[in-house]
């Protein structure tokens, strides 16, 4: 039995540095420090979903095959493929990434990762009007106003607001942890009470009217950090925050200009902007204007919602205009734990960061043509590699039904929606676990995954597979280039 | 009166068991259980006639596909749906891109009906229905 300290988590963009594993006969018996979905992840990675040996569709069934014959078929489909995309990228390593443009152009494709269902719309705000950031070291230590905006960390990235916002001990601002804990034994008091009240003036007797008071609520004028969460719904980060704002659907556009205008000390000739009152937007505009560092963190609520990248563009703004009277930054809550790396990686090789078209010799990238969820919807396509992501599950279904009418190989470690719709299918070791590597977090930094346990035996890493079928192309085309040559001669 | 349909907005999104399903593995029963649900509003429940943890048939432009209906437990949200990402939501999720990539997996118009006779289809099953494999 052996414990391995300071494990990086191969699960969203928090990237949480501080797992602590416990490792016995090759297996992770047990983790500490991580969230539910880590947990899920470290001890659930070896499930008897796993897939061990390649699988190709025989007579409409997948069936085991060797790895040459799997490299093979797949070097001979991408070789002789006219428009192939290659999409995925977001949870793998970024070794595996630069392979993976390398092949991407040598078979003349797209290679898209899954910013494009993700924050593809915030990259497209960013290059309008540019992205005042920071890392989240310097938010720990400094932000003494976070703001969620259609994100919910507790669900989606669960030690975001331990680890680097609210709950989290930075050099010049405390936890709100333990006021957190006092309001939730506050509020289960108050429940009590009224409870008891209901009872003893019987069950009839119609529940108590609470008094609402327009207006910030008292935890906005406490000292320390605040917390502000924006959404359609209380989701539990909600819960969490000092101040709520429940916006309707599709208008944060709207709400934002109206902070917009509040912040440069204009007037608003309405009662409210998106179902929300301006007497509390003027009050929002306050705290925003009064605190030393503030940060804006944001998620597919604004970028899948009605005004996809406008929402990004106005949200940059606003927090541009922030910086006119104090400190203020902006940050996507990036999805899977390289989806970052699948950007960064991307850009310095092809110079742009998804969606790029190699079809033409020479990297070209035109978002809504070049995406590969509109070549698909086109039905340009005619062969897809998905690597490490689950478009079978995760793509509205035309775009599915396009994918598959043409071969379709999938390098996963689990047997996915994707997988089980496949032609191919390469099994993978789990990076941050059987492989180690590189990935970006969140705010760009990089940090090293470790290699904690063995992968099963014959089971390569996204990179080793991706190079053996980039050489198998290569050789497969200077092949056919000779037997041109010799034609012609 | 009981209304037999009713018009909502569909939001897709995150849940936190919806990730520990999906990294526990897409074939486990903790990923359809996540994922194959949709949560509505307690009034928009009643109102349709619909018990908690009953199932409903969910209708968009793009498809439409049976989820087992749970009543929102943090605020009321009239008008709203939410389903948890997966094939489920992706069945009738609108593929539009507005010409920038990215199809419109919140706030946009669906259906819900009542379908306490009907079954909420496995992934697999969900899988074969759809694109026959």
């Amino acid at each position: 039995m052996s414990i391995i300290k300071s494990v990086t988590c191969p699960i969203c963009g928090c990237l949480c540095d501080d797992i602590e594993l416990t490792v016995e006969k090759n297996e992770v018996v047990k983790v500490r420090n991580g969230c539910a979905i880590c947990e899920s992840k470290f001890i659930g990675y070896k499930g008897h979903h796993r897939v061990k040996t390649p699988l190709m569709r025989k007579d409409g069934k997948l069936v085991p095959v060797s790895m040459d014959e799997a490299v093979h078929a797949t070097a001979e489909i991408l070789a002789n493929a006219n428009y192939p995309i290659l999409y995925g990228w977001s949870s793998t390593s970024s070794e595996a990434q630069r392979v993976g443009v390398e092949l991407t152009e040598e078979v003349g494709g797209i290679m898209d990762n899954t910013a494009v269902v993700c924050h593809g719309p915030s990259i497209l705000g960013v290059q309008e009007v540019g992205i005042p950031t920071c890392t989240l070291g310097q938010i720990r230590h400094r932000a003494d106003l976070i703001i969620y905006w259609g994100c919910d960390p507790w669900s989606a990235h669960p030690r975001h607001l331990e680890r680097y916002t609210s709950f989290t001990e930075g050099r010049f601002e405390n936890s709100e942890w333990k006021a957190f804990m006092q309001k939730l034994k506050a509020q289960a008091g108050q429940k009590k009470l009224e409870s008891a009240a209901r009872i003893e003036i019987g069950s009839t007797h119609p529940k108590p009217q609470t008094c609402t008071v327009p207006g910030m609520p008292q935890s906005m004028n406490k000292s320390g950090r605040k917390l502000i969460v924006v959404d359609v719904r209380k989701t539990m980060s909600a819960e969490m925050a000092d101040y709520f704002i429940q916006v309707q659907p599709n208008k944060d556009y709207e709400l934002m200009q109206a902070l917009r205008v509040l912040v440069n000390d204009g007037e608003l000739d309405v009662d409210s902007v998106a179902g929300v009152p301006v007497e509390y937007l003027k009050d929002v505009a306050d705290a925003l204007v009064n605190c030393e560092f503030g940060v804006i963190f944001f998620g597919m609520g604004l970028t899948q919602t009605a005004g996809k990248f406008r929402n990004i563009e106005i949200a940059i703004q606003l927090v541009r205009d922030l910086n006119s009277r104090t400190k203020f930054t902006i940050m996507p809550m990036r999805g899977h734990f390289n989806v970052t790396g699948a950007n960064v990686v991307s850009a310095w090789q092809s110079g742009y960061p998804y969606g790029v078209d190699f079809s033409l010799g020479y990297p070209r990238y035109n978002p809504g043509e070049t995406t590969c969820m509109d070549v698909l919807l086109r039905e340009e396509n005619d062969a897809s590699l998905v690597i490490a992501s689950d478009p079978g599950a995760n793509f509205p279904k035309k775009a599915v039904e396009n994918m598959i009418k043409h071969p379709l190989i999938v390098i996963d470690p689990h047997m996915n929606a994707t997988s089980m719709l496949a032609d191919i299918v390469f099994p993978s070791a789990f990076v941050g676990i059987e492989v180690e590597g590189t990935a970006y977090r969140m705010d760009h930094v990089p940090l090293p995954l470790k290699k904690v346990v063995e992968p099963p035996k014959g089971v390569l890493s996204d990179e080793e597979i991706l190079t053996k079928i980039l050489e198998e192309v290569k050789v497969i085309k200077s092949s056919s280039k000779k037997s041109t040559k010799k034609v012609e001669a | 009166m009981v209304e037999q349909k009713l018009k909502v907005t569909l939001l897709t999104g995150r849940t936190i068991e919806q990730g520990v399903g999906k990294e526990k593995g897409k074939a486990s029963k903790e990923y359809f259980n996540a994922c194959s649900m949709c949560y509505m509003d307690a009034d928009d429940m009643k109102n349709l006639g619909v018990k908690n943890n009953t199932n409903i048939l969910v209708t968009t432009p793009d498809g439409s596909v049976v989820l087992r209906a749970v009543k929102y437990p943090r605020s009321a949200t009239p008008g709203l749906i939410y389903i948890p990402y997966g094939p489920w939501a992706n069945a009738i999720c609108s593929n539009k891109t507005t010409s920038i990539g990215m199809p419109s997996f919140k706030g946009t118009p669906a259906e819900v009906q009542p379908a306490p006779a009907e079954k909420v289809l496995t992934m697999e099953e969900l899988l074969k229905s759809e694109f026959g494999r």
